[in-house]
């Protein structure tokens, strides 16, 4: 693991031990409810985390993508945005989506295999997930000169993972955001480990350095430390609506999980490094933070517990209700209108599945 | 309408000047496009009358080229993305099938990728195996993509026209050979839905279904044949797909053999999927086997004479039109 410069290179709000600290360049200040707000999220994003792992491992979804250790990155950063602005998230920011409003239900339905997708993402101006690696930030960047085209005052977010730095899409978006200062805020998950391959197989820099190169700021940034990560969005997001272009932001975190519920890692990587990550946990920190400012109490939290409580009850019957579609739904949405062939093929399958009912098989 | 001659590159770029004042949402990016109006001239006088927001120089790498499009489209603009040389579209290929196609599918409807990518694509310049291929059916066999061929001046305005109203990923595969080409196009903004052949001639002896350039050819093959009492219909898909399959058998039951015409590779082309549908919905008509005429499974050859060798033309035509006319 390369640990060297964390805490000390990285922007940091609040310790590992839950102590707030100043940085010259970046502050918070939120009102008691933000801060509730903040915590509520990360606990309510963790549980929906543990139920569809659960689920995963009782039949009941496809694959899980666990986001477990990363939820300051997400929910913070998914903080600092504005309503009108959009998010392009890969397979793993469940806390993005749930900062944007999609309903949990929605986000579990393409993995229970009802839906090729999920929800809408205008409405919650969330990208559905992209599995291809790094596709989806060329999209912010192709978002982000849309709004320079409309003159507004959005600005898009691209989310992705150490992994996905040595793509050509995300460099090529590296280049094309900075020729075109796209408002548009790069913001890089470093977990260390691209499935079973540490950051030091992905890069032999900083990941955040690598902005310089391009022309244009890199902040690394404690990714466990969730009032870090939104100052620092936050900073990056004015300076994308000020036309003052791109910013990379390495959010130094840890994937707690394996990559998705479909590998080991204790296959590829030491039990130490999990233990040493542990105690850098992103919703103890804030807990002890806010339990010792009073700015939350025992009531407080037996209510977000009960409310946790209940948000799981709602995944496992709903996912578990979640009605099989027809057959005919393989052929929705293909085109924007109808089409010849998938017409007549569509008829042909209507055709063949009706003998059935005739022969009184169906 | 009023009609002039137009060559087939100027008829296209009329075009794009037409779509762009009637929308505003309409813009374009590529490599050379703007300052220089596309190495072809494709996009000649845009930057001037559109400015630099709508119409974008853009480093080199296609891939971000269609994936900035894509982004794009999901703030509700029509992008234009030009490629120059269709065999610059492998670069780009990840971010066409498994995003511009998909991304309607995939989620369930809610949004639509009406991004228009423009390309050069043929052969007979002598511009060798990586500035020469026809690589239509790669592409016409990714569901959620539609392909335009426009054949004519009067097409190369109307398909680029329709391809940017379309709300679906669009390439319209422009003929490096055919950019010279005159022909009559109205003055009008007009526009060809896609998926709508085009009967570029009558006759009741054999079809030649003709794609791209082919189709200039296979006319002036068909002129030939009438001059030695054989008449031949050509058709002209215009969009492979969607693939008007419809016009062709019916023009196949009328004519009983089917002659078909590309000068992408054989194997595996287009053709293919043509003489297997008419054999599917017209065999009882058939008086002879469906036929194709492409090119060899072989890279397009440099030299000059050998590339002529190897791409179809009228002569050609009119000998295989001949031997299916003759077999029965």
């Amino acid at each position: 693991m390369d640990d060297s410069g964390f805490g000390a290179t990285g922007v940091q709000l609040l310790t590992e031990q839950g102590v707030r600290v100043e940085h010259p360049d970046f502050a918070i200040s939120l009102t008691n409810e933000g801060f509730q707000s903040l915590l509520r999220d990360m606990t309510l994003v963790r549980r929906l985390d543990a139920e569809a792992t659960a689920l995963q491992r009782q039949g009941e979804l496809g694959l899980w993508a666990s986001c477990l250790g990363q939820e300051a990155a997400q929910v913070g950063s998914a903080h600092a945005m504005a309503a009108s602005d959009y998010a392009f998230p890969t397979y793993r920011e469940h806390g993005v989506a749930w900062v944007r409003g999609v309903p949990p239900l929605e986000m579990l339905a393409m993995l229970r295999g009802v839906t090729n997708g999920g929800w809408d993402p205008n409405r919650y101006r969330c990208a559905p997930s992209t599995i291809v690696i790094g596709n989806q930030v060329l999209h912010a960047v192709g978002y982000a000169m849309g709004i320079q085209l409309d003159g507004s005052q959005d600005a898009a977010i691209a989310y992705f993972g150490d992994g996905a730095t040595a793509q050509g899409d995300v460099n090529e978006a590296f280049v094309f955001a900075s020729v075109f200062n796209a408002p548009v805020v790069f913001l890089c998950q470093n977990n260390q480990w691209a499935i079973s391959q540490p950051t030091n197989r992905q890069t032999r820099t900083p990941i955040f350095e690598r902005a310089a190169g391009f022309g244009f700021p890199g902040i690394r940034v404690d990714g466990n430390d969730v009032l870090a990560v939104m100052a620092v969005t936050r900073y990056a997001l004015a300076r994308a609506r000020a036309g003052e272009g791109p910013t990379l932001i390495e959010a130094y975190t840890y994937r707690m999980a394996a990559h998705t519920t479909s590998d080991d890692p204790t296959r590829y990587r030491e039990a130490a490094e999990l233990d040493a990550w542990r105690q850098r946990d992103p919703i103890e920190r804030l807990r002890s933070y806010l339990t010792s400012e009073g700015i939350i109490d025992d009531d407080f939290l037996e209510g977000l517990e009960l409310e946790a409580n209940d948000l799981g009850e709602l995944i496992r019957a709903g996912v578990r209700a979640m009605p099989d579609p027809e057959p005919g739904a393989m052929f929705a949405h293909v085109y924007a209108e109808s089409h010849p062939d998938i017409d007549a093929q569509r008829d042909e399958l209507d055709a063949y599945l009706s003998s059935f009912v005739e022969e009184g098989v169906r | 309408m009023n009609t002039r001659e137009l060559t087939y590159v100027k008829a296209f770029n009329e075009g794009m000047h037409q779509i762009m004042a009637e929308d505003p949402d309409v813009f374009l990016i590529g490599e050379d496009v703007a300052g220089y109006g596309g190495v072809f001239h494709m996009f000649d006088g845009l930057l001037t009358t559109f400015g630099d927001k709508r119409v974008k120089d853009t480093p080199i790498a296609e891939q971000a080229i269609i994936g900035l499009g894509v982004g794009a489209a999901a703030r509700g603009l029509r992008p234009v993305c030009d490629l120059m040389f269709m065999d610059f579209i492998g670069v780009a290929m990840d971010q066409i099938f498994n995003q511009a196609a998909k991304m309607k599918y995939m989620f369930g409807g809610a949004v639509s990728v009406p991004l228009t990518i423009t390309t050069a694509g043929g052969a007979g310049m002598s511009a060798a195996a990586q500035h020469s291929q026809s690589l239509e059916a790669w592409l016409a066999h990714i569901p959620g993509l539609k392909v335009a061929m426009p054949a004519s001046p009067y097409d190369a305005k109307g398909l680029i026209v329709g391809a940017i109203r379309d709300d679906n990923p669009v390439i319209v595969v422009l003929n490096k050979k055919m950019l010279g080409v005159k022909g009559p196009v109205p003055e009008e903004l007009y526009s060809i839905p896609l998926g709508v052949a085009n009967i570029v001639c009558e006759g009741d002896d054999v079809t030649i279904v003709a794609i791209g350039r082919m189709v200039i050819e296979a006319t002036k093959a068909a002129q030939a044949l009438g001059e030695q009492g054989i008449s031949a219909e050509v058709i002209d898909p215009r969009t492979v797909q969607p693939l008007d399959i419809d016009t062709i058998v019916t023009s196949a039951k009328k004519t009983n053999r089917v002659l078909i015409v590309h000068e992408a590779v054989q194997f595996g082309g287009i053709g293919a999927e043509i003489s297997s549908q008419v054999q599917e919905s017209a065999f009882d008509y058939l008086d002879a086997p469906v036929t194709r005429l492409a090119a060899p499974f072989a890279p397009v050859p440099y030299a000059p004479i050998l590339e002529n060798a190897y791409v179809p033309d009228a002569a050609r035509i009119v000998a295989a039109a001949r031997q299916l006319v003759e077999r029965s």
